[in-house]
């Protein structure tokens, strides 16, 4: 009898239990993100070193395709995406080696929180890193080439494949930082990976500049979104595996 | 040392036997495509060496797979050493389609998706066994290259289905082709007993280098806890 009273009441203990739990995932997460930004605020090393460099990328391809309009009409889609490619690298490297370097990570670690909300509170201040890059760059580049590049599927575009590179480039700059080799081992990891989601940003984000109707660049950004979905998924059920010790 | 068990040496004296067998069949058994002549007959291997690439990438996800929920190091040896077979073996399928390539297609390569998937796949391989050399703990290695293969299992799937998904100039030789395919053709039943019989043949040189492979890996770790022990 006491038996049949008490299983309820555990189950209401653990519904009650249950949205606590969840509001603190994302209190964890909140914090790590609060912490990356804050200390960005503070220093701005990474937010510059990020931006300069995508200037300088532009500049370069400047130089080296000779950006003319017939030009510019069918590379613009590409130059952007590598340059956000290289800028992220940049940044999402040096986010996790401040953490490995001043032992950071092993201090993040030792919190009693899910690991996985580390993961996530990470890759949210990459994203946001990257998202404001990005924010500047656009507007830069369309000022620069004199072509409008503000338009809403790009920029969804963008924001999406921002999503699908950060997901995984977390995860493996998490390892990258581990290893003996650990400046030159991100790109090495990331590039190929993130090819599916690179490829998939550039053809949709050529499709908005261009134009096309839209049942020419939906397969596109849903190869992007399913590939936003699985990095997401493998790095939330990996990242335990990364930084165990 | 530990010496060879039976099995395994009955093995690579089988596949030896059957490569042997393969090539006869290639070239003796095996009629000659019309208007591809001699250099039709790389398809056999081309197609085989590809099925072994894809085999041990498929090993090599399900062995990193098994090692995160089980850290068992045998399951790490298993999954390096089919990573290591995959890369040789899709390295020589694209070389060898290249070779096919060059008289049919008029060029030695061409960014079609297959093709792309597949150069993508070495890269990820390669990352992969850099990875691999750049940690020194057995156990974070371990953890760090079967965390990578299966991130990076997740491009092969493209493979499969590029051909399908993407307008291709690769021609699909089983199932149907459109007009755009070039160089397909239509195989009579001898060369695809041929085709068969390639690929059971490469499964058991699979088979049995992947053994090889973890053998000889086996013994590096038993050298290693002997030095240890020793320092």
């Amino acid at each position: 009898m006491k038996k049949s009273l008490t299983v309820p009441a555990a189950a209401a203990l653990e519904k009650q239990k249950q949205p606590s739990r969840v509001a603190g995932f994302l209190k964890a997460i909140l914090a790590v993100v609060w912490k990356d930004l804050a200390a960005e605020l503070r220093s701005r090393e990474l937010l510059s070193a990020m931006l300069v460099f995508a200037l300088l990328v532009i500049l370069i391809f400047n130089f080296a395709l000779e950006l003319d309009l017939p030009t510019r009409r069918s590379v613009t889609s590409g130059v952007l995406w590598v340059t956000f490619a290289f800028a992220g690298t940049l940044g999402l490297n040096r986010s996790m080696a401040i953490e490995k370097d001043r032992g950071c990570l092993d201090g993040l670690l030792l919190a009693p929180v899910d690991r996985s909300a580390i993961y996530f509170g990470k890759a949210i201040s990459n994203l946001v890193f990257m998202l404001i890059v990005e924010a500047i760059v656009l507007p830069a580049y369309s000022l620069l080439y004199n072509t409008n590049l503000i338009n809403p599927g790009l920029i969804g575009v963008t924001i999406l494949g921002s999503i699908g590179y950060v997901a995984v480039g977390t995860l493996l700059a998490s390892m990258a930082v581990q290893t003996r080799t650990r400046d030159i081992m991100l790109p090495i990891l990331l590039f190929p990976v993130a090819i599916p989601v690179l490829l998939a940003s550039v053809k949709a984000s050529e499709g908005f500049l261009q134009g096309l109707a839209g049942a020419e660049i939906m397969p596109w950004v849903n190869l992007l979104i399913v590939y936003d979905v699985i990095f997401i998924a493998v790095a939330f059920m990996t990242f335990d595996s990364v930084v165990e010790e | 040392m530990k010496p060879q068990s039976p099995t395994l040496k009955i093995l690579t004296i089988l596949s030896s036997l059957l490569f042997l067998a393969a090539l006869a069949m290639v070239f003796l058994y095996a009629p000659l495509e019309e208007t591809m002549n001699y250099v039709q007959k790389v398809f056999y291997f081309h197609i085989a060496t590809a099925w072994v690439g894809m085999l041990g990438f498929m090993a090599a996800a399900v062995a990193g797979v098994v090692y995160l929920v089980r850290h068992d190091r045998k399951w790490d040896l298993l999954e390096m050493a089919a990573i290591e077979i995959s890369l040789v073996f899709f390295l020589i399928t694209i070389i060898l389609g290249s070779i096919w390539a060059r008289p049919v297609w008029n060029t030695w390569w061409t960014w079609d998706p297959r093709l792309t998937t597949a150069a993508i796949v070495e890269l990820v391989y390669l990352a992969c066994l850099l990875l691999r050399q750049g940690i020194d703990d057995p156990e974070r290695r371990a953890r760090f290259s079967a965390v990578y293969t299966l991130v990076g299992s997740l491009s092969v799937p493209i493979a499969f289905l590029s051909i399908r998904l993407f307008r291709t100039i690769h021609p699909v030789v089983i199932g149907t082709n459109t007009a755009s395919n070039l160089g397909a053709f239509n195989m009579t039943p001898p060369m695809l007993a041929t085709m068969f019989f390639c690929l059971f043949t490469f499964s058991v040189v699979f088979a049995t280098l992947l053994w090889h492979r973890v053998r000889l890996e086996q013994l590096n770790v038993a050298i290693e806890e002997r030095q240890m022990e020793i320092l």
